[in-house]
């Protein structure tokens, strides 16, 4: 970067949006080539049955190929038609119409947010109490890990049973999913990272006479954000995947995940592709607003940190 | 190392006042497996208001701990160990003293200018107080250009400046100090002794000061206390017979050389 910038005629800026979108577009065109390569394959058969007539019809390789690109419910359906129904899914529709891909792509955001909130703070806090108790540790650790080895599809049931029978709905049940799978990598990361000061960085707190909380607040926590991002991104990350799991079996009526779920009822693939292609920039999105957070609060740190 | 001596030395500084450190008798062990290690061992020491005292001595010879015990960083053994009449411990509650540790020790995310307010911070002192007392320390120790910056950006002997500018902030009577200028170059090291030496004179603060440096023991204290080890022990107390006002010059005059001669020779003594 700092080569690039120091050459005095090459338009460094520019260079270098090129060398970034380069990598990433030859790896976009190597898999749509070889999707649409897939979906010639594995849509064939069911096209030479239900849509050419049979093998021994009246149809050529480009007929062939046209028809399993175009084909509705295909096995693997194009790229383009994935993209169409998105498009139509977008703009056809007003915002609140369950036909517009973004009403769902909203609801299951906020459960996520909500999860990723509620899972961060009770991470935060698990790891405070752990770093400040070595009794606490001993006690509760095992049982957070073992928290995390139950299939979130197991737990995700139970839970929405027992906070609807108390009259919870919609978006609370689907965060304490979220929330499930959120705080325990920020737990683990915040208990290193609440330990990261050095014996040097502790002393100086000493001889200031500052209290536990002074330390915490003054030394223990800035000294664990650099920890504390990397496991937010992988917090909101498996937030998301929770609240796409808790949207499936309560036959919820909106959502990314009960989005997923009619259509696969009705095997619509394309519709299924779309929710997952949605699910996926969601998730992109949150990690980079997540990134975007960290950049700005670690702004000023060396680069160490 | 003979006590009347020690008693003598002190009882011939009508200049300085109070006692701020007693030390009577105190004893550092380590248990081991094999044989206990005496850190420190049965060491007498008073320090009075005003006085620049360097502890010097090779590796292992007591001398952070001794430093260390008398900031309560530092259990002792036996013996006992007065700070302004209390134990180290209750001292350190009333933030006696200011200690700068062999490193800056300064917290990476905050701006040179944010590291020296910590203690006061710390201390309930009003931001804008606070602030300003910074700025003026930070001047005292000539970075007051530098205090938008963050610690990485400073070099080994400006983030040690800083260090002793937030140690002086909160305006504690006395001053430890253990080995601060040990990772610096020699011209830093003189550049940053004059400051201290200056700063000594102007504000008479009680000066504790760890080094193994003849040169700046000599140049900077008033008394200097020569340390053994194994077990680590006070061997003896020279006072010195410099002037209060001291310039760089100085180290060249015969005075400072026979001073630093009878250094050596007490250092040398205590190998035996």
């Amino acid at each position: 970067m700092a080569l690039v910038s120091s050459f005095p005629l090459a338009p460094s800026r520019w260079r270098q949006a090129v060398s970034r979108a380069l990598p990433v577009g030859v790896v976009l065109a190597v898999l749509l080539l070889g999707w649409y390569a897939l979906s010639v394959a594995l849509n064939a058969s069911g096209v030479i049955e239900r849509v050419l007539g049979g093998p021994a019809g009246a149809w050529g390789w480009r007929d062939l190929i046209w028809a399993t690109w175009h084909q509705q419910r295909a096995v693997l359906p194009a790229p383009h038609q994935i993209a169409l129904d998105i498009w139509h899914s977008l703009l056809d529709w007003p915002l609140d119409d369950p036909r517009n891909l973004l009403l769902h792509t909203r609801i299951t955001a906020e459960a996520t947010l909500l999860g990723f909130v509620l899972g961060t703070a009770l991470g935060l806090l698990l790891a405070v109490l752990i770093v400040h108790a070595p009794t606490l540790e001993r006690a509760v650790l095992p049982w957070i890990v073992a928290s995390q080895t139950v299939p979130v599809l197991a737990i995700a049931p139970i839970v929405l049973v027992v906070l609807g029978s108390l009259g919870f709905s919609g978006t609370l049940p689907k965060a304490v999913i979220a929330m499930y799978l959120c705080f325990f990598p920020v737990t683990v990361a915040m208990v290193q990272g609440l330990r990261a000061p050095q014996t040097l960085d502790q002393e100086l707190m000493h001889t200031y006479a500052a209290t536990r909380m002074q330390t915490l607040w003054v030394l223990r926590l800035p000294a664990a954000l650099p920890y504390l991002f990397p496991a937010l991104r992988v917090g909101i990350a498996a937030g998301l995947v929770g609240a796409i799991v808790a949207e499936l079996p309560t036959g919820a009526q909106a959502g990314l995940g009960a989005r997923l779920l009619t259509s696969s009822y009705y095997g619509n693939t394309v519709q299924i592709w779309s929710a997952l292609l949605m699910a996926a920039v969601l998730g992109m999105v949150l990690t980079a607003a997540v990134g975007l957070l960290e950049r700005a609060v670690l702004r000023g740190r060396g680069p160490k940190h | 190392m003979n006590a009347p001596e020690m008693l003598a030395s002190t009882a011939n500084q009508p200049v300085f006042g109070r006692p701020v450190v007693q030390i009577q008798q105190a004893s550092v062990v380590y248990p081991a497996p094999d044989a206990p290690v005496r850190a420190l061992h049965e060491v007498d020491l008073e320090i009075r208001q005003g006085e620049f005292i360097s502890l010097i001595g090779p590796s292992g010879c007591g001398k952070t701990t001794l430093l260390r015990v008398i900031a309560d960083l530092e259990p002792i053994t036996s013996g006992t160990v007065r700070v302004n009449g209390l134990s180290p411990h209750d001292a350190r509650l009333t933030r006696a003293y200011g200690y700068v540790f062999q490193a800056a020790a300064l917290l990476p995310w905050r701006t040179v200018l944010s590291n020296v307010m910590l203690p006061l911070e710390l201390q309930g002192t009003p931001p804008e107080v606070a602030r300003e007392i910074a700025r003026t320390q930070l001047a005292r120790v000539g970075l007051a250009q530098f205090e938008q910056k963050y610690p990485w950006q400073l070099s080994g002997g400006m983030q040690q400046r800083v260090s002793i500018a937030r140690a002086l902030g909160f305006e504690p009577k006395l001053l430890m100090m253990d080995e601060p200028f040990g990772a610096l170059d020699e011209i830093t090291r003189d550049d940053l002794n004059a400051q201290l030496q200056q700063l000594w004179q102007r504000e008479q603060r009680t000066v504790v000061f760890v080094t193994h440096s003849i040169a700046e023991a000599v140049y900077l204290s008033t008394r200097i206390v020569v340390m053994s080890p194994r077990p680590g022990r006070i061997v003896k107390v020279i006072d010195s017979p410099l002037p209060a006002e001291r310039t760089l010059a100085l180290r060249d005059t015969p005075a400072f050389m026979a001073l630093a001669h009878e250094v050596r020779e007490a250092l040398a003594d205590g190998h035996h």
